[in-house]
């Protein structure tokens, strides 16, 4: 099925694939009517999906270096925008965006503008010079276009530390879902997604990366729209919910004011379950001054257009013209989530708030709300928490409480869904964390083997020999990266938010100079990958330990200060050092002509 | 001027307006968030929370494909577009 035609037929193969799924959901409506438990429910989704992923991977298996590193180059604009969309649609953007936006409002939805503005970047600095290069991996690019092994060691070093601190946080979320669904303990689970995710990639490297995330993204797309669109039939809010909540919102800023914010006393506050929060900000208002909104979105934008995961998708398309409109289905499959993102936000915080709603607590009696069968599973389950702190008697907004996952993960519950959309949602976060751990690892992995091991450490190796070094390093990675998931140091979005940072820090400048100035040299290159990211990760540091930070730069936003460090130094370096040789200027110079052959062969 | 020269010079300039765009309403706007708040936007909901729920990101969609086309059109005139496929 995979080999032949199979390109020419994905529309239609991908087209039963989705049929099937929606089938399998409305069996799982019909099973659940018939009795089967949640439990099994959830096991079945979860399990049913994982083992469609690992076929999908076992049939896309390869032994040639171009299909492994890069899919063959074949793969068509629209299909390369959706498996683009679950590279870069995480756990986080999964299960914890609509929750941020729940607590944070206005300051928070700079992410929302950051990780879609990001990808203008993309299509007009990078992607399709990138393409034309023909290089397999990002320090391919640096390695070449700069020359030298030090200028590529570089560049592989930053890809490892942004893309590492990015994979332990996707590895921290499949293994909390598979723990929740399964219903084992999260130090196995964490070992289960981890087997989940080599499936995909390892046989057959970014070819089978490329059609498994694919085939996650149709998943996940479901299991977010779905229930956003049920819910907002369900409570009467409207039937298509993006263009039909201007009440709700109103609403909520009218409740909003009526209740007030009561700030709770730090003694109150330890009373509640650590990571749970209670609504203290404005839902629609704007509640952050422009610079704090401005350099969020900023340091996401310049992060998104240097994160190789994202970068080497665009290497897998058939020309220079096809990655750059690759680029805008890709941001179009993203919008699709992020858009509802925020509907989902409203809707879950209205039917929690809103006395005249059925579902809403606030106003009721305190054991009452108690009594919820809701209230107490997610109460169980730590993602929600009531206390009467003034004694009265009623649910106050100051004292309800809840986690940031449980806006996606509760709300389908608390409207009436029936558990099916649980399940679904279980395996669309499934989804969404394995395909951008997938993307994330096979970008080490490839950087470690193709740069470092073919060509720095053995040049002269064979096909055969590389793809085994790859797989050997694709797994040694993924275990290493799920050993430190299994500590769970960060949560799952602040380690997210790093990994921009660092990627702007080291790489932003380096990769954009390399196209648009052609008097960038390696000198230049290297001080900015250098300086760029010892700044950013100093700073970081700084501010971690008690640093007062300046010019309102703080942990989230450190690789402004980086990639200024970066492009100072990596133009004061180049000028002050001799010119790139004739050779090198050709190559930009054929680098900015779409057409005609790479730079770097087929086979390289 | 060469061919290349001409033709590097026009993707310079569809640069700079597809920056400018981009500039506008990713950072631009919010520079008056608060004020700009205060107005209804389309369908009602007030228009800088619209902006970052749905205004900004659908327009960057537009954006990319709108830059690639006139990217192409720069291509195919100093006849340096690949042919065939899409």
């Amino acid at each position: 099925m995979i080999k032949g035609n199979f390109i020419d037929n994905l529309p239609k193969v991908y087209g039963i694939y989705t049929g099937g799924f929606l089938a399998f959901i409305i069996i799982m409506a019909i099973a659940e009517q018939m009795g089967m438990s949640a439990k099994a429910i959830g096991i079945c989704f979860v399990a049913f999906t994982v083992a469609i992923y690992a076929i999908i991977g076992y049939l896309s298996r390869t032994a040639q270096a171009d299909a492994y590193y890069v899919a063959g180059r074949q793969v068509p604009t629209v299909f390369n925008g959706m498996a683009t969309a679950a590279d870069w649609m995480s756990g986080a953007s999964f299960v914890a965006m609509a929750g941020g936006i729940y607590f944070k409002g206005y300051g928070y939805m700079a992410l929302l503008v950051g990780w879609t503005g990001g990808y203008v970047l993309v299509a007009s600095l990078l992607a399709p010079y990138l393409r034309k290069f023909g290089c397999y991996t990002v320090p391919d690019f640096i390695g070449t276009r700069y020359g030298g092994n030090l200028a590529r060691l570089l560049a592989v070093i930053v890809l490892t530390v942004a893309s590492f601190t990015y994979v332990t946080a996707q590895i921290n979320a499949t293994g909390t879902i598979a723990s929740v669904a399964l219903d084992i303990p999260f130090q196995y689970a964490v070992y289960v997604g981890l087997v989940s995710i080599l499936l995909c990639s390892m046989l057959g490297g970014m070819r089978g990366v490329t059609w498994t995330q694919v085939a996650q993204y149709i998943v996940l797309i479901i299991a977010y729209l779905l229930p956003v669109f049920w819910i907002s039939n369900k409570i009467g809010a409207g039937f298509f919910p993006h263009f039909m909540l201007a009440d709700e919102v109103s609403r909520i800023a009218e409740l909003e004011a009526q209740f007030g914010f009561v700030k709770n006393s730090a003694e109150n506050l330890k009373e509640v379950p650590k990571g749970l929060a209670g609504i203290t900000k404005a839902h629609s208002a704007v509640n952050a001054t422009p610079w704090a909104f401005i350099s969020l979105a900023l340091a996401m934008m310049m992060g998104t257009a240097s994160l190789p995961h994202v970068m080497m998708r665009y290497f897998t398309t058939p020309s220079v013209k096809a990655a750059r409109k690759s680029v805008g289905w890709s941001l179009f499959f993203i919008f699709l989530l992020y858009s509802s993102a925020p509907m989902l936000a409203t809707l879950s915080k209205l039917a929690l708030i809103d006395p005249s709603l059925p579902t809403g607590i606030i106003g009721k009696s305190v054991s009452e709300v108690q009594a919820i069968d809701w209230y107490q599973n997610w109460n169980q389950a730590n993602l929600m928490f009531i206390s009467d702190f003034n004694g009265n008697g009623t649910v106050e907004l100051n004292e309800f409480f809840m986690g940031g996952k449980a806006v996606v993960l509760a709300t389908p519950e608390i409207a009436g869904l029936p558990y099916v959309i649980s399940g679904l949602v279980a395996a669309g976060g499934m989804a969404a964390a394995m395909s951008t751990a997938d993307g994330l690892i096979l970008a080490i992995a490839n950087a470690l083997s193709h740069d470092l091991y073919y060509k720095i450490i053995d040049p002269k190796a064979e096909t055969a020999k590389r793809l085994v070094v790859a797989r050997v390093l694709l797994v040694v990675i993924g275990f290493a990266g799920a050993t430190i998931a299994a500590m769970e140091i960060q949560g799952i979005l602040g380690s997210v938010i790093w990994a921009f940072d660092f990627a702007m820090s080291g790489l932003f400048f380096p990769l954009v100079l390399g196209v648009w100035w052609k008097r960038a040299n390696r000198e230049g290159a290297i001080a900015g990958m250098a300086l760029g990211l010892i700044s950013g990760a100093g700073y970081l540091i700084w501010v971690r330990n008690g640093g007062s930070g300046f010019l309102g730069i703080t942990q989230l936003t450190f690789g402004i200060f980086g990639s200024a460090v970066s492009l100072v130094s990596m133009v004061v370096v180049s000028l002050i050092t001799a010119e790139p040789n004739a050779a090198t200027q050709k190559m930009v110079d054929e680098v900015r002509v779409p057409s005609g052959k790479s730079i770097l062969g087929k086979q390289h | 001027m060469s061919k290349q020269a001409q033709h590097w010079e026009k993707t310079r300039g569809l640069l700079m307006v597809t920056l400018a765009i981009w500039f506008v309403f990713s950072i631009g706007i919010f520079l008056f968030g608060a004020e700009m708040n205060e107005v209804t936007g389309p369908f009602g909901y007030p228009l800088t929370y619209w902006f970052t729920c749905q205004g900004s990101l659908g327009i960057f969609v537009i954006l990319i494909f709108w830059f690639a086309n006139r990217q192409e059109k720069i291509d195919e005139e100093f006849g340096f577009s690949e042919r065939g496929d899409d």
